[in-house]
């Protein structure tokens, strides 16, 4: 039976709670072991392995952001800015009983001393079948902004 | 008259009030004196590299489109049409054959010369289209770098840059034999004044503070590569307010050394490039991907930082956009240049383990400077030990204050004489 939508909303929903409340080392879980988290920089890169990305993360980087996160040695992070997001106009763009994509939107509040900043984007995974139940096996986050000046974000979007 | 502060009583050689970072009429004054008096960074060649190519960009608040044109020339040109003022090009980088603005039709050829007016009888002969070409600005390069103002009386670019050549010809040894080229950028802002970012650049000491956290994700080789505040590295003033920090000596010419042990980190694409290129060039293009161990500041926009391009713009007096530009080797293997992307990644950008504490702590100088009043921003680290060159550049320890008192030497040059002395004119 192929992958339902019900069954990979459950997946992000979750993912998205994780995230924001600071969960980071259970967020680690939810992916594939040659999963990526990617948020391009080009609103039309693919391949992007060949191009700079704001982020390009195998799980190596993950685990690395995570620590990061959690260490308390980063001025920017110490403690993470705040978070609230939502996850919204969901698509199955593909589904087999292995895999499957899905879009949707993300709107994303973020707190950090005193400033509340907002982050729109399009999101795109792909899920996969494995032995330890669905989990993420790319997660791109392409930010509506992506071309323009960010400010720093020290969290996980 | 406006009452126009005195920079003059901002200033003194260990010291600085900290009013320089949120004065707007201070500000008002770095736009005109700084930033249309000085040669400033707006292009590398490879961003522009065919005949019609384009970017845009600004020369200060100055919105301009560099471009080149059919015969090869470079034109810096002010981004704005001659009859109502609109910009006649928005988008980031293109190929063109022409400007032509959106609201009557103006038409520019690629040098800015207005070559087509629609309607044009309705000026019964009093439009003379040949004094009315986009604004164009000097322009003049060096190594790839391409360098414009809007002054006319200013010595050259060459003279300009001096003593710092042969950094930058150092610097773009990374490109491994190949022409470097750009290969992306991180782009953000920060709620600060532009000088804070001047400053950090040429600023090893909070490395090992600031960046604890970046440290902790790379392997203890890089560490100890890393590891310099205390080392044997050096500031240097070259003159005109640009000054190199050099943090690994190893690392200034990465053509020397080729017999060092390849590290750790670069063991698996090391294999990969054998098989591909000699064991000599395969050493060099790590050694390339590794980035150079230094970073030159090029007053007021422009610093070669170790393995990027940090470009700065002033947006008010307290606040500055700043670009890191990857760079990589045009030609070279994509492997190589991949590689060079995971490590920009890794500590750039406003998602990167470096740039966003960097970040932090200039936010932090900004909003504690408003505390007070009369109250000093200290420049005097490594004074006491600092000494002269021979050729009579000052210089200090790795961590010392130099470059930051070299750029600020310039600034009150800028700020109050409005040009800055040809090589060998004086002082």
């Amino acid at each position: 039976m192929s992958i339902t939508l019900q069954d990979a909303v459950a997946l992000i929903a979750l993912e998205a709670d994780l995230l924001d409340h600071g969960a980071f080392r259970d967020w680690l879980t939810l992916y594939t072991p040659d999963g990526r988290y990617v948020v391009p920089i080009d609103p039309d890169v693919e391949d992007f392995e060949s191009v700079l990305n704001y982020a390009y993360d195998d799980a190596a980087m993950r685990e690395k952001r995570v620590e990061r996160l959690l260490g308390g040695r980063s001025i920017s992070a110490a403690p993470p800015a705040r978070t609230v997001r939502l996850l919204s106009r969901y698509r199955m763009l593909e589904t087999t009983d292995a895999t499957c994509t899905l879009r949707c939107a993300q709107h994303l509040m973020e707190l950090r001393q005193g400033r509340q900043r907002d982050y729109a984007a399009n999101v795109t995974y792909r899920l996969k079948n494995t032995d330890g139940g669905l989990k993420i096996d790319l997660k791109v986050i392409r930010l509506l902004t992506a071309t323009e000046a960010l400010t720093a974000v020290s969290y996980i979007l | 008259m406006q009452d126009l502060p005195d920079p003059r009583t901002l200033l003194a050689p260990d010291r600085a009030d900290g009013s320089i970072y949120s004065d707007p009429d201070l500000y008002d004054m770095e736009m005109d004196r700084i930033f249309m008096h000085n040669w400033i960074w707006v292009a590398h060649r490879s961003e522009i590299p065919e005949p019609g190519d384009f970017i845009t960009t600004f020369v200060g608040p100055h919105p301009v489109i560099v471009c080149r044109d059919r015969q090869g020339v470079v034109h810096v040109m002010l981004n704005r049409c001659r009859h109502r003022a609109a910009t006649v090009c928005e988008l980031r980088r293109g190929k063109t054959a022409s400007f032509v603005c959106p609201y009557h039709g103006w038409a520019y050829g690629l040098d800015g010369t207005l070559r087509g007016v629609p309607h044009q009888e309705g000026y019964s002969g009093h439009l003379d289209k040949s004094s009315l070409p986009l604004v164009n600005l000097r322009v003049e390069e060096y190594n790839g770098l391409v360098f414009a103002t809007f002054d006319e009386t200013i010595p050259s670019l060459d003279s300009w840059l001096g003593r710092t050549k042969p950094w930058i010809d150092l610097f773009m040894k990374q490109g491994a034999g190949w022409p470097v080229k750009t290969m992306g950028e991180h782009k953000f802002t920060f709620p600060g004044n532009w000088k804070i970012q001047l400053e950090n650049t040429t600023d090893a000491y909070h490395f090992p503070i600031v960046h604890k956290s970046f440290l902790d994700s790379v392997d203890q080789e890089t560490q100890d590569t890393l590891n310099f505040v205390g080392g044997k590295g050096f500031v240097e003033d070259l003159g005109n307010g640009h000054s190199v920090m050099v943090m690994i000596p190893e690392l200034v010419d990465l053509d020397e050394n080729l017999d060092a042990p390849i590290p750790e980190r670069f063991a698996e694409l090391a294999a990969g490039l054998s098989k591909d290129y000699p064991p000599e060039k395969v050493r060099q293009i790590i050694r390339a991907v590794g980035g150079s161990g230094f970073n030159l500041n090029l007053f007021p926009n422009l610093a070669c930082s170790m393995a990027f391009f940090r470009v700065l713009r002033p947006l008010s007096a307290t606040s500055t956009e700043i670009r890191h530009i990857a760079i990589g080797m045009d030609g070279g293997p994509d492997v190589a240049n991949q590689a060079r992307l995971r490590l920009h990644e890794h500590f750039q950008g406003p998602m990167g383990f470096g740039t966003p504490d960097d970040a932090e702590a200039w936010d932090r100088v900004q909003r504690g400077s408003l505390a007070g009043k009369n109250i000093d921003i200290l420049l005097n680290r490594g004074l006491g030990h600092e000494a002269q060159r021979p050729d009579g550049n000052l210089y200090s320890d790795v961590s010392a204050e130099t470059g930051m008192r070299a750029a600020y030497r310039q600034w009150l040059v800028a700020m109050t004489d409005k040009a800055f002395p040809a090589e060998g004119e004086g002082a």
